[in-house]
């Protein structure tokens, strides 16, 4: 297990030094440099100056030079500096990517819990009317673009049934006690994460009545079935472990894709998070917070990924012993 | 070395498939796909989309951009279907957002096709270190938020048609690869790509003319289903700005009027009920299909 947990670790850091490089590709393959920025904002310089700028940010270095000093300057945490909010890509980060992250995980969590939970009763009525609903609903989950969905959702409870706020985070004036201004959260947060949960939970509907399908047919529920074990201990103890483990793989792998709604959703519903900040930032062109935000996303989602694979591991002692 | 018993040419198509049976296989296919009503009716509607698409602005003749009417129109009041905070009619912008919405879903879902089918047959059929490397180099891709990957290089280089297709296509190809690969693995020890391999069928043959083939109905699936993804994924970033600024798209609509569709609901709904209605054409269509080709899944 330790020397398990040490490779993924080992692996992690390869992938965050390899997207390090991308960024830096990215700088570089990007149509002028930093300098030619500083020199439009001042409004031209003096070609010599110009030059002289360029060798103070080392940019007349060769190319694996500038590619080294990035790397070191990015794994000491120094992920630039964005001059419209005057301060550090890092601290930017650190202070909105936890909402998204919230919102993110928040969704996912209703979504597999919902999602399998409509799985298993479409399963066991194969014909019937929640499975044809399951069918229909992962249509639409499929079908339907996530910042539409909560654009109507907001039309619908916020401007014609007003019962949520439509944007932000907080209600101005802040409440006053503790209590009052965690539920004034929580009431900003209900459409924005249903919206979210809902495309995912959709699909995972889908994959869960297939998977609980696949279970029930197999040999070990017979003989469940068989010893006299009740209907709700055959399905909820012995069918679900093993037909929740491709929603577990399902939502793995979609990470990326629930971190890209979420920028969506949060976008759609003006909340504090990295959404608004990378739109921002790619409005303005401040390159430093669009990298970062990329980085930010993708040393999340490599953490995540660790996470999921060492609780697959505890899950299902079936891999337990593979490297 | 090995040595070539006859030109590849040559090849009798024997262990490829017989082409009898291979045209047997199609009508079969099709006659599955036809007897699923939903699967139809989404093939009409694609097509009725696509007629729009091509000839709408042939027929119907106005300019998406141009001021038509009195900002916030409602719709059939002078309108069919409204105007936008300038004045700009939702139909037109409509009828002339098909195309360019149509045609970015399909260039860049064949540059995601192309990457991906590449990446995932290499891996297949060629194993060993190259297959480590190259699966290493699709998880790498997907730790990266599509969209916000996508972004990102749009926002890089100058938003226009080109970086759009390329945004979409080089973020969205590792699923298509790793199924690909999946495949491949499959197919590669059973006995006709033996039978291939032994008479001296060179590497482009078996991975073009044998393997492939093979691999093909799960891929058609994916493929058919990746197009609607890709609409969906081309109309978030039109909504964020992040889109030519010459063409109108659908998602671009709703980007324009997202700070006032409190005022005007019309602005947004319509042009996301035709992305909505699209991807759902796309989606039963690729259901029949998956039902079509692969019997054995019915119902999943």
């Amino acid at each position: 297990m330790s020397s398990v947990f040490v490779q993924r670790i080992i692996y992690g850091i390869v992938l965050v030094l390899a997207v390090i490089i991308l960024n830096f590709m990215l700088i570089q393959a990007a149509p002028g440099d930093v300098v030619d920025v500083i020199v439009t904002e001042a409004g031209g310089g003096n070609p010599v100056i110009v030059d002289q700028i360029r060798t103070a940010y080392g940019l007349d270095k060769p190319i694996y030079v500038q590619l080294f000093k990035y790397l070191v300057k990015m794994l000491t945490g120094d992920l630039g500096y964005s001059y419209y909010y005057d301060k550090s890509v890092l601290s930017l980060l650190l202070s909105h990517l936890p909402s998204t992250l919230m919102l993110a995980l928040a969704a996912l969590i209703i979504a597999v819990f919902i999602g399998t939970l409509l799985g298993v009763v479409a399963a066991l009525h194969p014909q019937g009317i929640s499975s044809h609903l399951v069918t229909v609903f992962s249509l639409l989950g499929y079908a339907t673009p996530v910042f539409w969905l909560g654009m109507m959702i907001l039309l619908l409870f916020s401007l014609y049934i007003p019962l949520f706020p439509a944007f932000g985070i907080r209600s101005i004036p802040v409440p006053e006690t503790a209590l009052a201004r965690t539920l004034d959260v929580i009431h900003h947060l209900i459409l924005p994460i249903f919206t979210l949960s809902i495309l995912f939970l959709a699909s995972y509907s889908r994959v869960g009545r297939a998977s609980m399908l696949d279970v029930l047919g197999s040999d070990y529920i017979r003989t469940a079935r068989a010893k006299g074990l009740s209907e709700i201990v055959v399905i909820f103890k012995h069918a679900l472990k093993n037909a929740a483990l491709p929603i577990v793989t399902l939502a793995g792998l979609q990470l990326g894709y629930i971190f890209s709604g979420a920028v969506l959703v949060e976008t759609v519903f003006s909340l504090p998070g990295v959404g608004p900040l990378l739109y921002e930032s790619i409005m303005r062109r401040d390159y430093p917070v669009m990298l970062g935000v990329l980085f930010g996303a993708a040393v999340t989602t490599i953490i995540a990924n660790i996470l999921t694979d060492l609780s697959y591991r505890l899950l299902d002692p079936r891999i337990r012993g593979i490297s | 070395m090995r040595k070539m018993i006859f030109n590849n040419k040559d090849l009798p198509s024997l262990f490829e498939e017989e082409p009898e049976k291979a045209e047997i296989w199609w009508v079969e296919t099709a006659r599955m796909f036809y007897s699923n009503k939903a699967a139809v009716v989404g093939l009409s509607g694609l097509l009725i989309i696509v007629f729009v698409g091509l000839f709408g602005p042939i027929f119907f003749k106005g300019d998406p951009f141009a001021i038509m009417q009195a900002p916030f129109t409602k719709p059939g009041h002078l309108t069919a279907l409204g105007t936008d905070y300038l004045g700009r009619d939702v139909f037109t912008c409509l009828i002339y957002g098909t195309r360019p919405t149509l045609a970015i879903g399909l260039i860049a879902t064949a540059v995601t096709v192309l990457i991906g089918i590449s990446i995932g047959a290499i891996a297949g059929f060629y194993g060993g270190t190259l297959d480590n490397l190259l699966m290493r180099f699709t998880e790498f891709f997907q730790v990266l938020p599509p969209l916000v990957f996508a972004m990102v290089i749009v926002a890089v280089f100058t938003p226009n048609f080109v970086t759009v297709v390329f945004a979409i296509g080089v973020t969205t190809w590792t699923s298509l690869a790793r199924l690909t690969r999946a495949e491949f693995l499959k197919i590669k020890e059973r006995e006709f790509v033996m039978a291939a391999r032994a008479v001296g069928a060179n590497k482009y043959r078996l991975i073009l003319r044998v393997l492939l083939p093979n691999a093909l109905p799960p891929l058609i699936v994916a493929i058919t289903l990746r197009i609607g993804m890709t609409i969906i994924t081309e109309a978030a970033l039109s909504f964020l700005g992040l889109t030519d600024p010459d063409i109108m798209t659908w998602g671009k609509m709703i980007g324009l009027s997202r700070d006032f569709f409190f005022e005007a609901w019309w602005t947004v709904t319509f042009p996301g009920l035709a992305i909505l209605i699209t991807a759902l054409c796309i989606a039963l269509i690729g259901d029949g299909l998956n039902d079509a080709l692969n019997p054995k899944l019915r119902g999943r």
